[in-house]
Order: structure tokens, then C-alpha cells, then sequence
């Protein structure tokens, strides 16, 4: 028991003085700098800043740090084109089965499975699609079908870069209080600051390589979100 | 919704996965239908006595006769060189005429006729010479360069001939712009065919011309397997290491070479050619029937049905079969094999043992295989489908191995078993189509040629006709193989349109 109440208070990430950057050839670039940041179970973060900001370094690095299992989303949808939604959304759990299972799964789906994954499609409003494989499907689709997959993972943790940046507006608010109600921790990148403020309890801005702002939602104004970009 | 989408939404399904899965469920249809009439038995007393036993030649291979290999070694660079030269040049003037029907059709003919073929041909005409060699290397692969050159020629950016206007079709246009911007494929090519003409060159050695695979064979039938090994190691560090000597640049002082050290030699002369034209490859029947016009028909029918049931049938249907499982062993074998090239299955280390094994298995002629397999095994279908799917399924795993390093996975992919069924066979499946499509018309020659070693296919009867003489037999014969293969051509691109399918790899 104790293990468990240990993690419900430890941080699901701490970094400190962190370096981060990316290595092409034999030139090491660093994207972010003398990074300090710890995330608590619970917070619903928005990430925001210019595009070339850091966000996507930021968020891999988070993701790979991170104590608790991750449902994660990146930018680019990264489905496999030509399977179908459903099993686009299985892989969400490849790794919770063995190979064996997940092979048989591949040819004839269980009922279980096929229930637990249709129940996620119609909450996202994407049940007509899970026949129909990846590459036939609108960017909003194969947004939502990202999505999706996410949500199948069932962690406690949600990651997500842009992952609602291809849906119009209305759309783009219901799908975030859904990803707020299935996930107890929230992280995500955001290119819009009302739908930012909106949901998230916590506002990290960066800008030119360092974070220019880390502050509660509440005590933030539309001016200081301005001045990142 | 228009027109255009409207088809498009007819053609293709909904679902590409579903697609690729009743394709593949079309193959293993052809292939339950074709096991229970395909000769699967191993008839060698100890198969593993003989194994062992070619393994411990290639453990102590024997340099002792190098003054043999190193003839043997030179004549195949030699007809390798001009063979592929001579076809490289005609190749070429013919693709620059490649839009005409009459030169593609030329061109499928000579290609669909095998190599070993044409040198049985030309052993009747011009003896065993180094005419004969080059002939046979020359002539189908003119037909294969002036295919390929023909689509380089078509495939070079339009810009240049559209900016000259209304005469963008004519043979000036071509010269000028289509051949200079299509130059350095053709090169790139050529050099790949070079070392297919090596292989063929070695393998034309089992009919009888100085090449290596004349020597192997000896050593194998007497038994000598540390010799053979031996001839076998020069052969893969020839084919291994072409990549370092054989440059475009160098190829004009190969071929010179190759004309001094073996220089055009024929036995035959025109007397013999016309003969064989005018005399020996006419039907039996026409030859010496007597009688009118609706007498002789008759007896040439007679004469047709008899070829039909005795050779023309039995050979077409062996050929068929024994293909078709070949095609579908390789499809098996190349998706096995492929993980062990790519970066998203193995490490470096793992990567450079599959990279040995599939040179190794790829640059060894389906012919040579199937020949040490049939001293493993005996004589039966066995060795010849273990041959045919071992080449071909090394080939398309290197290529699909390459084509998997540049997907790009997510950073939280699966691993492994997982990795490989949901993300890596759905993106690589339909190259994987594409190349097996393209490996289907050389299965099928190549199956024809495995009768020459005994499996009953057309190869089988036609090498038989041979040698009893009966060149109108032969000749027959050699046409149904050259239709088949046209026929498996059609089918093929019909099939790579329908899926949606056109990039042909540099080396196939």
C-alpha cells in the first residue's frame, strides 16, 4: 500500500538544470536550457509557445522520464496508414498482451476487445470509421482515431502534442474535456491560449529556448500569454 | 462527387489492409491447388550423408587446380563482358524506337527465351565457341535493356521536351534531351546487369561452354566437393566485391579486355545456319510429307497432338506448378528474412550476419542451387522450389529491408514479434506485392531452365529434344516457354496497375 500512496504524492517528473536538444550528424543542437520543472499527479498542464519553441523536445523528454505509464499522442498522427481504425486504436495496448495474443487479436478480434474499443469510438464520435483503414480517412479523423489509441492505453497520464489541432473549434473543447475526463494528469501542447486557459490549471510558456512563463492558470493574463509569441 | 472520385472510391476498397489480406489469400489458394500435384519426395538414400558432406568441402576448399579456375574465372568475365555489352548497345538503339508496338513486342520475345536456351539454339549453329556464349547473353538481354532503357527513356522529366515544343516525339528529342537526362540511370543499371550477365555466364557452364559452373559441375558429379567449394568461393568474392571494380567508367577496358583475351570465334558458317533454318527446326511431318495440302495439315495436326500430350502438356502443367508454389515459398521466405537487414528489428551486429547470408543466397544462381540441392535430395521438385525461393526470397528481403529503414516509427512503437505484425508488414506489404510481381516472370523462366537438371518441367523436354536430335521438337517448345513467360508478364503488370503499383527498384 505504501508504494502506491508514495506515487499519488511524488512528482510524475522532476527535472532539474536539464540540457535538452537533439543530435544531427555530428553537431549536437540544444533546443532547451537550464531546464526546471516538476509536474505533480493531477495537474492539467497546457503547454504554449511559437512553433520551433521547444514544445515537441519538451514533451518527448516528458514523456520519456515520466514514472507512470504514458497515453501519448504526438503531432503527427503516426498510425499505420493502411490498417484499420480498430486496430490503429488496439496498438494502444500492443504492449499490455503477449505477441501471441495480440496476433490471434489481428485476425479474429475478441469480443471484449471489440466492445472496450467501440465504447471509445463513440464517445470520440468515430464508430462509423473503425472499419475503414487509416489512409482513406480527413487529418480530423485520423486525429481523432490518435486520439483514440491514447485513450486505449488507460494510463493515468496523458501526453499529447496538437492533438486536437486539426478538429474545428467546438470540437477541438469537447474533445479536450475528454481527454481531461479520462486522465487524471494532462499535458498538453497547445497553439490556441483561449482553449489553454479554458481547461488547464497550470500554463508553462517557452520561448527562445528557455521557459519564459510557468504559472497557475488563474493568475495568468492574456497579456503575458502575448508576450510569447 | 466527380467523376474522378467516384471511380476511385469503386476501385479501391475502403480498407488497404483488407486488400493486401485477398490478394495474399488469392496466392495461397493457387498454392493448395498446386501442392497436391507438385513431387515434394526426397529420394537420396541419406540426404544428410550428402550434406555433410558438401558442408566439409566448403570447411577445406581446394585451390590445387588454379590454373583451371583461373581460365574459368576469366572466360566467364570474358562472355559476361561481351554478352552484356553487345546486348547493352543493341539494347539501346532499340529503346530509342520503344514507344513502336512491333520493337516492345520484339523485344518480350527475345527476353522471354532464356539464356540456356539460346545457347542450346546456338551450340546447333556455331558450336561450342565463344559465339555461342556471347549470342546467348546478348540476345535476351537486349530484349531486357531495351524494356528498361525504353522506360528510363519515358520516365525522364517532361519540362526539357515540352520547353522545345510540337516535334517532342522524334528521334532528335530523344538523342538530345530523354537519353542525356536518363544517362546515369542507364549506367547505374547496365552495371547491375553486368553482374547478372556473370551469373549467367557462370551458369552457361552446365551446358557445356568454359566457364565456371562447367568445372563446378564436374567437380560435384565426380565428387571432388573441396574443389567445387573452392570454385564456388571465387564465384561469391567475384559477384561480392563487384561493387568496387565494376564502374561504368572501367567497363569499355573490361570489354576490350575481354575481346583480346576472347576473341569472337564461331565454328559454324552460313551452310550450317541455313540448314538449321530451312531444314532442321521444320515440323518432322512437313519436312517429308508427301501429298496435297489437306493431307499434310493432317499429319502435321497429328504430329501437333502428339507433342501436346506428350511434352507441351505435361511440361506447361510442371512448369506451372512448380512455379507457382516457388512464388509464393519466396513470398514466405523474403518476409522471414527481412527483419534480419533492418534497423527496426536488429543491431549492427545482427544486421551484418543477415547481410551475409542474403548475399550469399542471392548472388548463387537458382540454377546452382537447385543443382546441389538435387545431389542433396534427388531428383524431385523439392530442390528446384528450395532453390527458386531461397534466390528470389533473398533478393526481396534485401530490398524490403531497405525499403523498412526509411519508415519512421513512433516513439513509443512496439517492439519486436509486435512491431513487426502491426507496424512494419502493413507499410512494407504492398512494395512487398510490387516486388514479388516483378520476381514472378523470372521464377517462371527460371523454372523452365530447372528441366535442363531433370525436374520434369518444359526445360526437362526440351533439353531431351536436344539431344535426340529432334530440333523441330525443340524449337516448339522453346516457343510455349517464351509464351508462358509473356503470358505471366501481361498478368504481372495487369496486377501491379490494379494495385496501384509502379516504382520498379533499380535492381530487378
Amino acid at each position: 500500500m505504501a508504494s502506491i500512496t508514495d506515487t499519488q504524492f511524488q512528482p510524475i517528473v522532476s527535472l532539474e538544470n536539464e540540457q535538452l536538444g537533439y543530435v544531427s550528424g555530428k553537431k549536437a543542437h540544444s533546443v532547451l536550457s537550464d531546464l526546471n520543472l516538476s509536474i505533480a499527479p493531477g495537474e492539467k498542464i497546457a503547454l504554449v509557445g511559437k512553433s520551433g519553441s521547444g514544445k515537441s523536445t519538451l514533451l518527448k523528454h516528458l514523456r520519456q522520464s515520466s514514472s507512470m505509464p504514458v497515453a501519448w499522442c504526438p503531432q503527427e498522427p503516426s498510425l499505420v496508414p493502411m490498417l484499420s481504425a480498430f486496430y490503429n486504436i488496439y496498438m494502444g495496448q500492443l504492449n499490455h498482451h503477449h505477441w501471441l495474443q495480440n496476433l490471434i487479436n489481428l485476425i479474429i478480434p475478441k469480443a471484449q476487445t471489440k466492445s472496450d474499443i467501440r465504447s471509445i469510438a463513440s464517445t470520440l464520435e468515430i464508430e462509423p470509421l473503425l472499419n475503414s483503414s487509416v489512409d482513406q480517412l480527413s487529418g480530423g479523423q485520423q486525429q481523432r482515431i490518435s486520439l483514440a489509441r491514447a485513450f486505449y492505453q488507460n494510463a493515468d497520464v496523458f501526453i499529447g502534442d496538437e492533438p486536437v489541432s486539426a478538429v474545428d473549434e467546438l470540437q477541438s473543447r469537447r474533445l479536450i474535456n475528454q481527454i481531461i475526463a479520462k486522465h487524471s494528469t494532462v499535458i498538453i501542447a497547445l497553439h490556441d491560449i483561449d482553449l489553454a486557459r479554458a481547461f488547464a490549471t497550470r500554463i508553462i510558456g517557452l520561448k527562445d529556448g528557455a521557459v519564459e512563463l510557468d504559472v497557475s492558470a488563474d493568475n495568468v493574463s492574456q497579456q503575458d500569454l502575448l508576450t510569447l509569441y | 462527387m466527380t467523376d474522378a472520385t467516384l471511380t476511385s472510391s469503386i476501385n479501391t476498397s475502403t480498407n488497404s489492409a483488407v486488400t493486401y489480406r485477398r490478394v495474399s489469400l488469392l496466392f495461397l489458394i493457387t498454392l493448395f491447388i498446386c501442392l497436391p500435384f507438385a513431387n515434394l519426395s526426397i529420394n537420396t538414400l541419406d540426404p544428410w550423408d550428402e550434406l555433410s558432406r558438401i558442408g566439409a568441402g566448403f570447411l577445406a576448399p581446394s585451390f590445387s587446380n588454379y590454373q583451371t579456375l583461373t581460365e574459368a574465372l576469366l572466360n566467364t568475365l570474358a562472355f559476361a563482358f561481351q554478352g552484356v555489352a553487345l546486348g547493352g548497345v543493341c539494347g539501346l538503339i532499340l529503346s530509342l524506337f520503344y514507344q513502336k508496338t512491333v520493337i516492345r513486342q520484339f523485344s518480350a520475345f527475345i527476353r522471354a527465351i532464356h539464356e540456356i536456351f539460346w545457347a542450346l539454339i546456338f551450340i546447333q549453329i556455331t558450336g561450342l565457341s565463344s559465339a555461342t556464349g556471347i549470342l546467348a547473353i546478348a540476345i535476351p538481354y537486349t530484349g531486357i535493356f531495351a524494356k528498361i532503357f525504353g522506360e528510363l527513356l519515358n520516365e525522364v522529366d517532361h519540362r526539357p521536351i515540352d520547353a522545345i515544343g510540337s516535334q517532342s516525339n522524334t528521334l532528335n528529342s530523344t538523342l538530345f534531351i530523354r537519353l542525356p537526362l536518363a544517362w546515369q540511370h542507364i549506367k547505374t543499371y547496365t552495371c547491375y546487369r553486368l553482374e547478372c550477365g556473370i551469373r549467367s555466364s557462370a551458369v552457361l557452364g552446365f551446358i557445356g561452354l568454359p566457364t565456371l559452373g562447367f568445372h563446378m559441375e564436374t567437380y560435384y558429379k565426380q565428387g571432388q566437393y573441396e574443389e567445387a567449394a573452392a570454385i564456388l568461393y571465387v564465384f561469391f568474392i567475384l559477384i561480392g566485391t563487384a561493387r568496387f571494380w565494376l564502374k561504368p567508367l572501367l567497363l569499355p577496358i573490361y570489354v576490350l579486355a575481354s575481346i583480346w583475351f576472347l576473341p569472337w570465334q564461331s565454328y559454324g558458317d552460313w551452310s550450317l545456319f541455313t540448314r538449321f533454318i530451312t531444314e532442321d527446326i521444320v515440323p518432322g511431318p512437313l519436312k517429308y510429307a508427301q501429298g496435297d495440302l489437306l493431307s499434310q495439315s493432317a499429319i502435321f495436326a497429328d504430329w501437333f497432338t502428339q507433342r501436346w500430350n506428350n511434352e507441351i502438356l505435361p511440361g506447361v502443367l510442371n512448369t506451372l506448378i512448380l512455379s507457382q508454389i516457388s512464388l509464393i515459398a519466396t513470398g514466405f521466405i523474403a518476409l522471414l528474412l527481412f527483419p534480419w537487414v533492418s534497423s527496426l528489428f536488429f543491431n549492427k551486429a545482427g544486421r551484418f550476419t543477415g547481410h551475409s547470408v542474403l548475399v550469399v543466397m542471392r548472388s548463387t544462381p537458382e540454377y546452382l542451387l537447385a543443382f546441389i540441392g538435387l545431389l542433396i535430395f534427388g531428383p524431385s521438385m523439392l530442390p528446384g522450389i528450395l532453390a527458386l525461393a531461397l534466390h528470389n526470397g533473398a533478393i526481396v528481403a534485401h530490398l524490403i529491408g531497405l525499403y523498412s529503414q526509411v519508415l519512421v516509427l513512433r516513439d513509443d512503437a512496439s517492439t519486436g514479434i509486435n512491431r513487426y505484425f502491426f507496424e512494419v508488414l502493413p507499410r512494407i506489404y504492398r512494395q512487398f506485392l510490387a516486388f514479388l510481381l516483378y520476381r514472378w516472370e523470372v521464377i517462371m523462366r527460371e523454372t523452365a531452365i530447372l528441366g535442363i537438371l531433370g525436374i520434369p518441367t518444359l526445360g526437362f523436354y526440351i533439353d531431351s529434344a536436344f539431344e535426340e536430335i529432334r530440333f523441330d521438337r525443340a524449337l516448339l517448345l522453346i516457343l510455349v516457354a517464351a509464351l508462358l513467360n509473356i503470358v505471366v508478364d501481361q498478368i504481372a503488370t495487369w496486377s501491379r496497375t490494379r494495385l496501384h503499383i509502379h516504382q520498379r527498384p533499380g535492381s530487378l
